[in-house]
Protein backbone atom coordinates (compact mmCIF):
# COMPACT_ATOMS: atom_id res chain seq x y z
CA UNK A 1 0.00 0.00 0.00
CA UNK A 2 2.71 2.49 1.01
CA UNK A 3 4.63 1.62 -2.12
CA UNK A 4 1.54 2.16 -4.22
CA UNK A 5 0.98 5.55 -2.62
CA UNK A 6 4.59 6.59 -3.24
CA UNK A 7 4.25 5.56 -6.86
CA UNK A 8 1.43 8.08 -7.42
CA UNK A 9 3.10 11.19 -8.74
CA UNK A 10 0.24 13.50 -7.74
CA UNK A 11 0.44 12.36 -4.13
CA UNK A 12 4.20 12.84 -3.94
CA UNK A 13 4.13 16.30 -5.53
CA UNK A 14 1.20 17.38 -3.36
CA UNK A 15 2.85 16.11 -0.21
CA UNK A 16 6.09 17.89 -1.07
CA UNK A 17 4.31 21.23 -1.48
CA UNK A 18 2.45 20.75 1.80
CA UNK A 19 5.60 19.74 3.69
CA UNK A 20 7.40 22.77 2.27
CA UNK A 21 4.59 25.11 3.34
CA UNK A 22 4.18 23.49 6.74
CA UNK A 23 7.88 23.75 7.51
CA UNK A 24 7.87 27.38 6.34
CA UNK A 25 5.00 27.92 8.77
CA UNK A 26 6.75 26.16 11.65
CA UNK A 27 10.12 27.82 11.12
CA UNK A 28 8.64 31.19 10.08
CA UNK A 29 10.91 33.40 12.24
CA UNK A 30 14.05 31.67 10.90
CA UNK A 31 13.04 31.85 7.26
CA UNK A 32 12.26 35.52 7.04
CA UNK A 33 14.39 37.91 9.02
CA UNK A 34 11.79 40.68 8.70
CA UNK A 35 9.24 41.21 11.44
CA UNK A 36 5.79 40.70 9.91
CA UNK A 37 4.35 43.43 12.15
CA UNK A 38 7.06 46.06 11.80
CA UNK A 39 5.69 49.02 9.89
CA UNK A 40 7.67 51.51 7.89
CA UNK A 41 5.52 54.30 6.59
CA UNK A 42 8.14 56.22 4.63
CA UNK A 43 7.33 56.60 0.96
CA UNK A 44 10.28 54.51 -0.22
CA UNK A 45 9.26 51.57 2.01
CA UNK A 46 5.53 51.36 1.30
CA UNK A 47 4.16 49.30 -1.60
CA UNK A 48 7.60 48.42 -2.94
CA UNK A 49 7.62 45.91 -5.82
CA UNK A 50 9.47 42.61 -5.37
CA UNK A 51 13.22 43.14 -5.12
CA UNK A 52 16.23 41.24 -3.82
CA UNK A 53 15.69 42.76 -0.38
CA UNK A 54 11.95 42.10 -0.18
CA UNK A 55 11.44 39.16 -2.52
CA UNK A 56 7.65 39.53 -2.56
CA UNK A 57 7.68 43.30 -2.12
CA UNK A 58 6.13 45.28 0.73
CA UNK A 59 2.54 46.11 1.67
CA UNK A 60 0.73 49.39 2.25
CA UNK A 61 2.29 49.80 5.68
CA UNK A 62 5.81 48.97 4.53
CA UNK A 63 5.82 45.46 5.99
CA UNK A 64 7.68 42.67 4.23
CA UNK A 65 5.11 40.66 2.27
CA UNK A 66 7.12 37.42 2.25
CA UNK A 67 7.41 37.52 6.01
CA UNK A 68 3.69 38.19 6.39
CA UNK A 69 2.88 35.32 4.05
CA UNK A 70 5.12 32.87 5.91
CA UNK A 71 3.43 33.86 9.16
CA UNK A 72 0.10 33.77 7.35
CA UNK A 73 0.82 30.14 6.47
CA UNK A 74 0.88 29.47 10.22
CA UNK A 75 -2.59 30.94 10.66
CA UNK A 76 -4.13 29.40 7.58
CA UNK A 77 -2.71 25.91 8.07
CA UNK A 78 -3.51 25.77 11.78
CA UNK A 79 -7.06 26.96 11.21
CA UNK A 80 -7.35 24.24 8.59
CA UNK A 81 -6.00 21.48 10.83
CA UNK A 82 -8.08 22.38 13.87
CA UNK A 83 -11.27 22.84 11.85
CA UNK A 84 -10.73 19.42 10.29
CA UNK A 85 -10.06 17.89 13.71
CA UNK A 86 -13.43 19.20 14.89
CA UNK A 87 -15.06 17.92 11.72
CA UNK A 88 -13.54 14.48 12.34
CA UNK A 89 -14.85 14.27 15.87
CA UNK A 90 -18.39 15.28 14.89
CA UNK A 91 -18.47 13.34 11.63
CA UNK A 92 -17.06 10.10 13.04
CA UNK A 93 -19.22 10.19 16.17
CA UNK A 94 -22.46 10.77 14.28
CA UNK A 95 -21.51 8.40 11.47
CA UNK A 96 -20.66 5.62 13.94
CA UNK A 97 -23.87 6.18 15.90
CA UNK A 98 -26.00 6.09 12.77
CA UNK A 99 -24.27 3.14 11.17
CA UNK A 100 -23.82 1.01 14.27
CA UNK A 101 -27.19 1.43 15.91
CA UNK A 102 -29.32 2.01 12.81
CA UNK A 103 -33.03 2.46 13.37
CA UNK A 104 -34.24 5.68 14.94
CA UNK A 105 -30.72 6.99 15.62
CA UNK A 106 -29.81 6.45 11.99
CA UNK A 107 -33.00 8.15 10.86
CA UNK A 108 -32.40 11.20 13.05
CA UNK A 109 -28.74 11.57 12.04
CA UNK A 110 -29.47 11.19 8.34
CA UNK A 111 -32.26 13.77 8.44
CA UNK A 112 -29.87 16.16 10.18
CA UNK A 113 -27.30 15.50 7.45
CA UNK A 114 -29.85 16.23 4.73
CA UNK A 115 -30.97 19.45 6.34
CA UNK A 116 -27.40 20.63 6.90
CA UNK A 117 -26.48 19.86 3.31
CA UNK A 118 -29.32 22.06 2.13
CA UNK A 119 -27.76 25.15 3.65
CA UNK A 120 -25.43 27.03 1.35
CA UNK A 121 -22.37 26.60 3.58
CA UNK A 122 -21.02 30.10 3.32
CA UNK A 123 -24.37 31.71 4.22
CA UNK A 124 -24.60 29.46 7.25
CA UNK A 125 -21.03 30.15 8.34
CA UNK A 126 -21.31 33.89 7.80
CA UNK A 127 -24.59 34.09 9.71
CA UNK A 128 -23.04 32.18 12.61
CA UNK A 129 -19.99 34.43 12.61
CA UNK A 130 -22.15 37.55 12.37
CA UNK A 131 -23.90 36.47 15.53
CA UNK A 132 -20.85 35.18 17.37
CA UNK A 133 -18.46 37.92 16.29
CA UNK A 134 -15.30 37.57 14.20
CA UNK A 135 -12.61 35.45 15.82
CA UNK A 136 -10.18 32.79 14.64
CA UNK A 137 -11.50 30.33 17.19
CA UNK A 138 -15.08 30.73 16.07
CA UNK A 139 -13.90 30.32 12.47
CA UNK A 140 -12.32 26.96 13.33
CA UNK A 141 -15.37 25.75 15.25
CA UNK A 142 -17.88 26.97 12.71
CA UNK A 143 -16.03 25.43 9.75
CA UNK A 144 -15.79 22.16 11.67
CA UNK A 145 -19.47 22.17 12.58
CA UNK A 146 -20.63 22.85 9.01
CA UNK A 147 -18.49 20.37 7.10
CA UNK A 148 -18.91 16.97 8.79
CA UNK A 149 -21.88 15.72 6.75
CA UNK A 150 -20.02 13.98 3.94
CA UNK A 151 -17.76 12.16 6.40
CA UNK A 152 -20.67 11.04 8.59
CA UNK A 153 -22.37 9.61 5.52
CA UNK A 154 -19.23 7.72 4.47
CA UNK A 155 -18.65 6.25 7.90
CA UNK A 156 -22.30 5.24 8.22
CA UNK A 157 -22.21 3.45 4.87
CA UNK A 158 -19.04 1.57 5.84
CA UNK A 159 -20.55 0.58 9.19
CA UNK A 160 -23.76 -0.64 7.64
CA UNK A 161 -21.84 -3.12 5.54
CA UNK A 162 -19.26 -4.04 8.19
CA UNK A 163 -21.51 -4.58 11.19
CA UNK A 164 -22.93 -7.82 9.79
CA UNK A 165 -19.50 -9.37 9.23
CA UNK A 166 -18.23 -12.41 11.12
CA UNK A 167 -15.55 -10.56 13.07
CA UNK A 168 -18.19 -8.29 14.58
CA UNK A 169 -20.37 -11.26 15.50
CA UNK A 170 -17.28 -12.89 17.02
CA UNK A 171 -16.46 -9.80 19.06
CA UNK A 172 -20.05 -9.63 20.26
CA UNK A 173 -19.96 -13.29 21.25
CA UNK A 174 -16.84 -12.61 23.28
CA UNK A 175 -18.77 -10.00 25.19
CA UNK A 176 -17.15 -6.84 23.87
CA UNK A 177 -19.00 -3.62 24.62
CA UNK A 178 -20.68 -1.62 21.85
CA UNK A 179 -18.06 1.11 22.21
CA UNK A 180 -15.24 -1.40 21.83
CA UNK A 181 -16.79 -3.09 18.83
CA UNK A 182 -17.54 0.20 17.10
CA UNK A 183 -14.22 1.92 17.69
CA UNK A 184 -11.71 -0.93 18.01
CA UNK A 185 -13.11 -3.48 15.60
CA UNK A 186 -15.18 -1.75 12.94
CA UNK A 187 -13.73 1.76 12.70
CA UNK A 188 -10.18 0.70 11.73
CA UNK A 189 -11.71 -1.16 8.79
CA UNK A 190 -13.60 1.94 7.72
CA UNK A 191 -10.67 4.34 7.75
CA UNK A 192 -9.81 4.39 4.06
CA UNK A 193 -12.49 6.91 3.10
CA UNK A 194 -11.64 8.94 6.20
CA UNK A 195 -8.13 9.66 4.93
CA UNK A 196 -9.50 10.82 1.59
CA UNK A 197 -12.05 12.97 3.34
CA UNK A 198 -9.40 14.54 5.62
CA UNK A 199 -7.23 15.72 2.74
CA UNK A 200 -10.16 17.21 0.83
CA UNK A 201 -11.51 18.85 3.97
CA UNK A 202 -8.13 20.41 4.75
CA UNK A 203 -8.16 22.06 1.34
CA UNK A 204 -11.77 23.13 1.76
CA UNK A 205 -11.17 24.55 5.23
CA UNK A 206 -8.23 26.65 4.02
CA UNK A 207 -10.38 28.00 1.18
CA UNK A 208 -13.22 28.92 3.52
CA UNK A 209 -10.90 30.48 6.08
CA UNK A 210 -9.31 32.63 3.39
CA UNK A 211 -12.72 33.70 2.09
CA UNK A 212 -13.87 34.63 5.58
CA UNK A 213 -10.67 36.53 6.32
CA UNK A 214 -11.04 38.28 2.98
CA UNK A 215 -14.54 39.40 3.95
CA UNK A 216 -13.19 40.62 7.30
CA UNK A 217 -14.97 38.01 9.40
CA UNK A 218 -12.08 35.60 9.88
CA UNK A 219 -8.55 36.28 11.04
CA UNK A 220 -8.40 39.91 12.12
CA UNK A 221 -5.61 42.29 11.13
CA UNK A 222 -2.84 42.85 12.12
CA UNK A 223 -2.47 39.04 12.47
CA UNK A 224 -1.58 37.99 8.94
CA UNK A 225 -3.53 35.37 7.02
CA UNK A 226 -3.48 34.80 3.27
CA UNK A 227 -7.08 35.91 3.01
CA UNK A 228 -6.78 39.19 4.86
CA UNK A 229 -3.59 40.15 3.01
CA UNK A 230 -5.64 39.93 -0.20
CA UNK A 231 -8.44 41.98 1.30
CA UNK A 232 -5.97 44.85 1.72
CA UNK A 233 -4.35 44.06 -1.59
CA UNK A 234 -7.57 44.50 -3.54
CA UNK A 235 -7.47 48.26 -2.98
CA UNK A 236 -4.02 48.46 -4.53
CA UNK A 237 -4.53 45.97 -7.32
CA UNK A 238 -3.75 48.50 -10.05
CA UNK A 239 -0.49 49.69 -8.52
CA UNK A 240 0.69 46.81 -6.31
CA UNK A 241 -0.36 43.53 -7.92
CA UNK A 242 2.01 41.50 -5.74
CA UNK A 243 -0.16 42.05 -2.66
CA UNK A 244 -2.98 40.13 -4.35
CA UNK A 245 -1.15 37.71 -6.62
CA UNK A 246 1.29 36.04 -4.19
CA UNK A 247 -1.06 35.22 -1.28
CA UNK A 248 -3.64 33.98 -3.78
CA UNK A 249 -1.10 31.64 -5.34
CA UNK A 250 -0.17 30.40 -1.87
CA UNK A 251 -3.83 29.50 -1.20
CA UNK A 252 -4.21 27.97 -4.64
CA UNK A 253 -1.10 25.79 -4.35
CA UNK A 254 -1.77 24.56 -0.84
CA UNK A 255 -5.42 23.74 -1.53
CA UNK A 256 -4.57 22.15 -4.87
CA UNK A 257 -1.92 20.01 -3.17
CA UNK A 258 -4.40 18.72 -0.62
CA UNK A 259 -6.90 17.94 -3.38
CA UNK A 260 -4.29 16.13 -5.47
CA UNK A 261 -3.26 14.04 -2.49
CA UNK A 262 -6.91 13.26 -1.75
CA UNK A 263 -7.67 12.32 -5.34
CA UNK A 264 -4.56 10.13 -5.49
CA UNK A 265 -5.36 8.42 -2.20
CA UNK A 266 -8.87 7.74 -3.38
CA UNK A 267 -7.69 5.95 -6.46
CA UNK A 268 -5.19 3.88 -4.42
CA UNK A 269 -7.59 3.04 -1.60
CA UNK A 270 -10.76 2.44 -3.60
CA UNK A 271 -10.46 -0.89 -5.37
CA UNK A 272 -13.45 -0.05 -7.56
CA UNK A 273 -11.50 2.70 -9.30
CA UNK A 274 -8.74 0.29 -10.34
CA UNK A 275 -8.87 -1.26 -13.75
CA UNK B 1 -36.81 13.54 -0.03
CA UNK B 2 -39.43 14.64 2.44
CA UNK B 3 -40.09 18.34 2.21
CA UNK B 4 -41.94 18.96 5.45
CA UNK B 5 -39.30 17.48 7.80
CA UNK B 6 -36.67 19.33 5.81
CA UNK B 7 -38.48 22.63 6.31
CA UNK B 8 -38.88 21.87 10.00
CA UNK B 9 -35.19 21.02 10.27
CA UNK B 10 -34.18 24.20 8.50
CA UNK B 11 -36.43 26.21 10.82
CA UNK B 12 -34.94 24.53 13.87
CA UNK B 13 -31.34 25.19 12.85
CA UNK B 14 -31.99 28.79 11.90
CA UNK B 15 -33.89 29.21 15.18
CA UNK B 16 -30.80 28.08 17.07
CA UNK B 17 -28.62 30.47 15.08
CA UNK B 18 -30.95 33.39 15.69
CA UNK B 19 -30.64 32.77 19.39
CA UNK B 20 -26.90 33.17 19.29
CA UNK B 21 -27.63 36.85 18.78
CA UNK B 22 -26.39 39.02 21.61
CA UNK B 23 -29.49 38.57 23.72
CA UNK B 24 -27.92 38.26 27.11
CA UNK B 25 -26.26 41.16 28.87
CA UNK B 26 -23.12 39.11 29.55
CA UNK B 27 -22.05 39.33 25.94
CA UNK B 28 -18.91 41.38 26.20
CA UNK B 29 -18.25 41.69 22.49
CA UNK B 30 -21.08 44.08 21.87
CA UNK B 31 -20.37 45.95 25.06
CA UNK B 32 -17.92 48.07 23.07
CA UNK B 33 -20.84 49.86 21.53
CA UNK B 34 -23.39 49.76 24.36
CA UNK B 35 -25.98 51.96 22.72
CA UNK B 36 -26.30 50.02 19.49
CA UNK B 37 -26.35 46.65 21.17
CA UNK B 38 -28.88 47.84 23.76
CA UNK B 39 -31.30 48.93 21.04
CA UNK B 40 -30.56 45.86 18.96
CA UNK B 41 -31.17 43.66 21.96
CA UNK B 42 -34.46 45.31 22.77
CA UNK B 43 -35.64 45.04 19.19
CA UNK B 44 -34.58 41.43 18.90
CA UNK B 45 -36.37 40.67 22.14
CA UNK B 46 -39.52 42.18 20.73
CA UNK B 47 -39.12 40.54 17.32
CA UNK B 48 -38.40 37.01 18.52
CA UNK B 49 -40.36 37.20 21.77
CA UNK B 50 -37.20 36.45 23.73
CA UNK B 51 -38.95 36.87 27.08
CA UNK B 52 -41.32 33.97 26.36
CA UNK B 53 -40.65 30.25 27.03
CA UNK B 54 -38.40 28.61 24.43
CA UNK B 55 -41.14 26.43 22.99
CA UNK B 56 -43.38 29.43 22.48
CA UNK B 57 -40.46 31.20 20.82
CA UNK B 58 -40.00 28.31 18.43
CA UNK B 59 -43.73 28.33 17.70
CA UNK B 60 -43.55 32.03 16.89
CA UNK B 61 -40.49 31.38 14.73
CA UNK B 62 -42.29 28.64 12.78
CA UNK B 63 -45.25 30.95 12.25
CA UNK B 64 -42.95 33.63 10.88
CA UNK B 65 -41.17 31.16 8.62
CA UNK B 66 -44.47 29.87 7.24
CA UNK B 67 -45.41 33.33 5.99
CA UNK B 68 -41.81 34.40 5.27
CA UNK B 69 -42.04 37.26 7.72
CA UNK B 70 -38.59 38.06 9.03
CA UNK B 71 -39.47 41.37 10.62
CA UNK B 72 -38.09 44.75 9.62
CA UNK B 73 -34.52 45.61 8.80
CA UNK B 74 -32.57 47.40 11.54
CA UNK B 75 -31.09 49.75 8.97
CA UNK B 76 -34.01 51.27 7.10
CA UNK B 77 -36.94 49.63 8.91
CA UNK B 78 -38.33 48.13 5.72
CA UNK B 79 -39.68 44.56 5.77
CA UNK B 80 -36.80 42.15 5.24
CA UNK B 81 -38.77 40.13 2.72
CA UNK B 82 -39.32 43.20 0.51
CA UNK B 83 -35.58 43.90 0.56
CA UNK B 84 -34.81 40.31 -0.39
CA UNK B 85 -37.47 40.22 -3.11
CA UNK B 86 -35.94 43.18 -4.92
CA UNK B 87 -32.49 41.57 -4.77
CA UNK B 88 -33.58 38.10 -5.80
CA UNK B 89 -33.73 38.60 -9.60
CA UNK B 90 -30.06 39.64 -9.75
CA UNK B 91 -28.99 36.54 -7.81
CA UNK B 92 -31.14 34.28 -9.95
CA UNK B 93 -29.84 35.74 -13.21
CA UNK B 94 -26.26 35.28 -12.05
CA UNK B 95 -26.67 31.73 -10.77
CA UNK B 96 -28.85 30.38 -13.55
CA UNK B 97 -26.45 31.72 -16.18
CA UNK B 98 -23.59 30.16 -14.25
CA UNK B 99 -25.43 26.83 -14.05
CA UNK B 100 -25.97 26.86 -17.81
CA UNK B 101 -22.32 27.65 -18.47
CA UNK B 102 -21.18 24.92 -16.08
CA UNK B 103 -23.29 22.26 -17.78
CA UNK B 104 -22.30 23.50 -21.25
CA UNK B 105 -18.59 23.26 -20.48
CA UNK B 106 -18.42 20.38 -18.02
CA UNK B 107 -20.38 17.78 -19.98
CA UNK B 108 -18.20 17.86 -23.12
CA UNK B 109 -15.05 17.87 -20.98
CA UNK B 110 -16.33 14.93 -18.97
CA UNK B 111 -17.24 12.94 -22.08
CA UNK B 112 -13.99 13.61 -23.88
CA UNK B 113 -11.84 12.70 -20.89
CA UNK B 114 -13.83 9.51 -20.27
CA UNK B 115 -13.45 8.46 -23.89
CA UNK B 116 -9.74 9.12 -23.69
CA UNK B 117 -9.37 7.93 -20.11
CA UNK B 118 -5.81 7.96 -18.74
CA UNK B 119 -4.46 9.68 -21.84
CA UNK B 120 -2.33 12.76 -21.34
CA UNK B 121 -5.35 14.88 -22.37
CA UNK B 122 -7.30 13.32 -19.51
CA UNK B 123 -4.50 13.96 -17.04
CA UNK B 124 -4.00 17.58 -18.07
CA UNK B 125 -7.71 18.42 -17.89
CA UNK B 126 -7.92 16.75 -14.50
CA UNK B 127 -5.14 18.92 -13.10
CA UNK B 128 -6.53 22.08 -14.70
CA UNK B 129 -10.00 21.39 -13.32
CA UNK B 130 -8.63 20.63 -9.88
CA UNK B 131 -6.73 23.90 -10.02
CA UNK B 132 -10.01 25.67 -10.78
CA UNK B 133 -11.62 23.89 -7.86
CA UNK B 134 -8.79 24.94 -5.59
CA UNK B 135 -8.80 28.58 -6.68
CA UNK B 136 -10.27 30.96 -4.12
CA UNK B 137 -13.12 32.59 -6.02
CA UNK B 138 -12.61 36.01 -4.47
CA UNK B 139 -9.02 35.97 -5.65
CA UNK B 140 -9.94 34.78 -9.14
CA UNK B 141 -12.48 37.61 -9.33
CA UNK B 142 -9.82 40.16 -8.39
CA UNK B 143 -7.39 38.77 -10.96
CA UNK B 144 -10.09 38.96 -13.66
CA UNK B 145 -10.86 42.54 -12.66
CA UNK B 146 -7.18 43.38 -12.74
CA UNK B 147 -6.54 41.84 -16.18
CA UNK B 148 -9.80 42.33 -18.07
CA UNK B 149 -11.11 45.37 -16.23
CA UNK B 150 -8.10 47.55 -15.60
CA UNK B 151 -5.46 46.42 -18.08
CA UNK B 152 -7.43 45.43 -21.14
CA UNK B 153 -10.60 47.34 -20.31
CA UNK B 154 -12.75 44.74 -22.04
CA UNK B 155 -15.36 44.28 -19.36
CA UNK B 156 -17.01 46.52 -16.79
CA UNK B 157 -15.86 45.66 -13.29
CA UNK B 158 -18.83 46.53 -11.15
CA UNK B 159 -22.60 46.83 -11.13
CA UNK B 160 -25.49 45.31 -13.03
CA UNK B 161 -27.79 48.05 -14.28
CA UNK B 162 -26.16 51.44 -14.71
CA UNK B 163 -28.53 54.45 -14.79
CA UNK B 164 -28.12 54.98 -18.51
CA UNK B 165 -29.73 51.68 -19.55
CA UNK B 166 -33.03 53.50 -19.19
CA UNK B 167 -32.18 55.24 -22.43
CA UNK B 168 -31.24 52.01 -24.19
CA UNK B 169 -33.44 49.96 -26.48
CA UNK B 170 -34.32 46.52 -25.20
CA UNK B 171 -31.67 44.92 -27.37
CA UNK B 172 -28.93 47.27 -26.24
CA UNK B 173 -29.79 46.84 -22.60
CA UNK B 174 -29.79 43.04 -22.92
CA UNK B 175 -26.35 43.28 -24.51
CA UNK B 176 -25.17 45.51 -21.70
CA UNK B 177 -26.43 42.99 -19.14
CA UNK B 178 -24.63 40.11 -20.85
CA UNK B 179 -21.48 42.22 -20.91
CA UNK B 180 -21.72 42.86 -17.21
CA UNK B 181 -22.53 39.23 -16.47
CA UNK B 182 -19.37 37.92 -18.13
CA UNK B 183 -16.85 38.22 -15.30
CA UNK B 184 -19.17 37.33 -12.38
CA UNK B 185 -20.53 34.30 -14.23
CA UNK B 186 -17.05 33.13 -15.18
CA UNK B 187 -15.97 33.34 -11.54
CA UNK B 188 -19.11 31.62 -10.27
CA UNK B 189 -18.76 28.75 -12.73
CA UNK B 190 -15.12 28.03 -12.02
CA UNK B 191 -15.66 26.33 -8.69
CA UNK B 192 -18.31 23.83 -9.74
CA UNK B 193 -16.79 22.99 -13.09
CA UNK B 194 -14.42 20.38 -11.68
CA UNK B 195 -17.04 18.50 -9.68
CA UNK B 196 -19.51 18.19 -12.52
CA UNK B 197 -17.04 17.20 -15.20
CA UNK B 198 -15.38 14.61 -12.95
CA UNK B 199 -18.80 13.23 -12.24
CA UNK B 200 -19.66 13.17 -15.93
CA UNK B 201 -16.37 11.42 -16.62
CA UNK B 202 -16.94 8.63 -14.11
CA UNK B 203 -20.56 8.23 -15.14
CA UNK B 204 -19.47 7.91 -18.78
CA UNK B 205 -16.68 5.46 -17.87
CA UNK B 206 -19.16 3.32 -16.00
CA UNK B 207 -21.62 3.34 -18.90
CA UNK B 208 -18.92 2.46 -21.40
CA UNK B 209 -18.21 -0.69 -19.38
CA UNK B 210 -21.80 -1.95 -19.72
CA UNK B 211 -22.68 -5.00 -21.76
CA UNK B 212 -24.96 -3.17 -24.17
CA UNK B 213 -22.04 -0.98 -25.19
CA UNK B 214 -20.02 -4.08 -25.98
CA UNK B 215 -23.00 -5.34 -27.97
CA UNK B 216 -23.24 -2.07 -29.85
CA UNK B 217 -19.56 -2.25 -30.72
CA UNK B 218 -19.82 -5.93 -31.62
CA UNK B 219 -22.54 -5.31 -34.14
CA UNK B 220 -20.15 -2.97 -35.90
CA UNK B 221 -21.43 0.49 -34.99
CA UNK B 222 -18.89 3.23 -35.38
CA UNK B 223 -17.45 4.75 -32.22
CA UNK B 224 -19.36 8.03 -32.66
CA UNK B 225 -22.75 6.30 -32.66
CA UNK B 226 -21.75 4.11 -29.74
CA UNK B 227 -20.71 7.05 -27.61
CA UNK B 228 -23.22 9.72 -28.55
CA UNK B 229 -26.31 7.61 -29.25
CA UNK B 230 -26.00 4.64 -26.92
CA UNK B 231 -23.80 5.67 -24.03
CA UNK B 232 -24.46 9.39 -23.66
CA UNK B 233 -28.16 9.17 -22.83
CA UNK B 234 -27.58 6.80 -19.95
CA UNK B 235 -24.47 8.54 -18.73
CA UNK B 236 -26.36 11.84 -18.56
CA UNK B 237 -29.03 10.52 -16.19
CA UNK B 238 -27.13 10.93 -12.92
CA UNK B 239 -25.92 14.35 -14.07
CA UNK B 240 -29.42 15.74 -13.64
CA UNK B 241 -29.37 15.11 -9.91
CA UNK B 242 -25.90 16.47 -9.42
CA UNK B 243 -27.49 19.91 -9.52
CA UNK B 244 -28.31 19.15 -5.90
CA UNK B 245 -24.62 19.12 -5.11
CA UNK B 246 -23.83 22.21 -7.15
CA UNK B 247 -26.60 24.51 -5.98
CA UNK B 248 -25.55 25.19 -2.37
CA UNK B 249 -22.01 25.85 -3.59
CA UNK B 250 -23.20 28.20 -6.32
CA UNK B 251 -25.24 30.27 -3.91
CA UNK B 252 -22.37 30.32 -1.41
CA UNK B 253 -20.09 31.52 -4.16
CA UNK B 254 -22.43 34.32 -5.11
CA UNK B 255 -22.13 35.72 -1.61
CA UNK B 256 -18.51 36.66 -2.27
CA UNK B 257 -18.80 37.28 -5.97
CA UNK B 258 -21.73 39.68 -5.64
CA UNK B 259 -19.81 41.57 -2.99
CA UNK B 260 -16.74 41.96 -5.18
CA UNK B 261 -18.52 42.80 -8.43
CA UNK B 262 -21.04 45.12 -6.80
CA UNK B 263 -23.81 42.86 -8.07
CA UNK B 264 -27.09 43.91 -6.42
CA UNK B 265 -28.13 40.41 -5.36
CA UNK B 266 -29.04 38.61 -2.20
CA UNK B 267 -25.46 37.72 -1.29
CA UNK B 268 -24.48 41.36 -1.31
CA UNK B 269 -27.55 42.16 0.77
CA UNK B 270 -26.40 39.53 3.27
CA UNK B 271 -22.90 40.98 3.35
CA UNK B 272 -24.21 44.50 3.98
CA UNK B 273 -26.47 43.13 6.71
CA UNK B 274 -23.59 41.35 8.43
CA UNK B 275 -21.40 44.44 8.31
CA UNK B 276 -24.21 46.45 9.95
CA UNK B 277 -25.32 43.83 12.50
CA UNK B 278 -28.74 43.84 10.86
CA UNK B 279 -29.85 40.54 12.39
CA UNK B 280 -33.36 40.21 10.90
CA UNK B 281 -31.97 40.67 7.39
CA UNK B 282 -29.16 38.17 8.02
CA UNK B 283 -31.66 35.55 9.12
CA UNK B 284 -33.96 36.32 6.20
CA UNK B 285 -31.17 35.96 3.67
CA UNK B 286 -29.96 32.66 5.16
CA UNK B 287 -33.46 31.19 5.23
CA UNK B 288 -34.35 32.29 1.71
CA UNK B 289 -31.03 31.04 0.31
CA UNK B 290 -31.67 27.67 1.94
CA UNK B 291 -35.26 27.54 0.69
CA UNK B 292 -33.97 28.29 -2.80
CA UNK B 293 -31.55 25.38 -2.53
CA UNK B 294 -34.33 23.09 -1.33
CA UNK B 295 -36.51 24.21 -4.24
CA UNK B 296 -33.64 23.47 -6.62
CA UNK B 297 -33.23 19.99 -5.14
CA UNK B 298 -36.95 19.32 -5.54
CA UNK B 299 -36.83 20.43 -9.16
CA UNK B 300 -33.84 18.13 -9.72
CA UNK B 301 -35.77 15.21 -8.21
CA UNK B 302 -38.79 15.87 -10.41
CA UNK B 303 -36.59 16.29 -13.47
CA UNK B 304 -34.90 13.00 -12.68
CA UNK B 305 -38.25 11.22 -12.54
CA UNK B 306 -39.08 12.72 -15.93
CA UNK B 307 -35.87 11.71 -17.68
CA UNK B 308 -35.53 8.29 -16.07
CA UNK B 309 -38.58 6.09 -16.72
CA UNK B 310 -37.37 3.53 -14.17
CA UNK B 311 -38.08 5.98 -11.36
CA UNK B 312 -41.53 6.96 -12.62
CA UNK B 313 -43.17 3.60 -12.19
CA UNK B 314 -41.98 3.04 -8.66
Amino acid sequence: MIREILKKRQIVIGAMVIILMASAAVFAPFISHFDPYEQNLSADARLQPPSTRHIFGTDDLGRDLFSRMVHGARTSLSVGFIAVAIMLVVGITLGVLAGYYGGAVDFAVMRLVEVMMCFPTLYLILALLAFLGPSVYYVMIVIGLTSWMGLARLIRAEFLSLREREFVVAAKALGATDMRIAFRHILPNALAPVFVSITFSLGGAILIESSLSFLGLGVQIPVPSWGNIISTGRFYIESAWWLTVFPGLAILFSVLSFYLIGDGLRSVLDPRLKR
Amino acid sequence: MLVVPMLLGISLITFVIAHLAPGDPTSVKYGLNPEVSETARARLKELYGLDRPVLVQFGLWLKRMAVLDFGNSFIDDRPVMAKIAERLPATLILNISALLIIYLIAIPIGISSAVRADSSYDKVTTVVLFAGYATPSFWFALILIWIFGFHLGWFPISGMRPWYVEYYTFFESAKDLLWRLALPVLTTSLLSLAGLSRYMRSSMLETLRQDYIRTARAKGLDEFTVIYKHALKNALLPIVTIASMILPGLLSGSFIIETIFGWPGMGRLGYEAIMNYDYPTIMGVVVIATFLTLLGLLLADILYAIVDPRIRYK
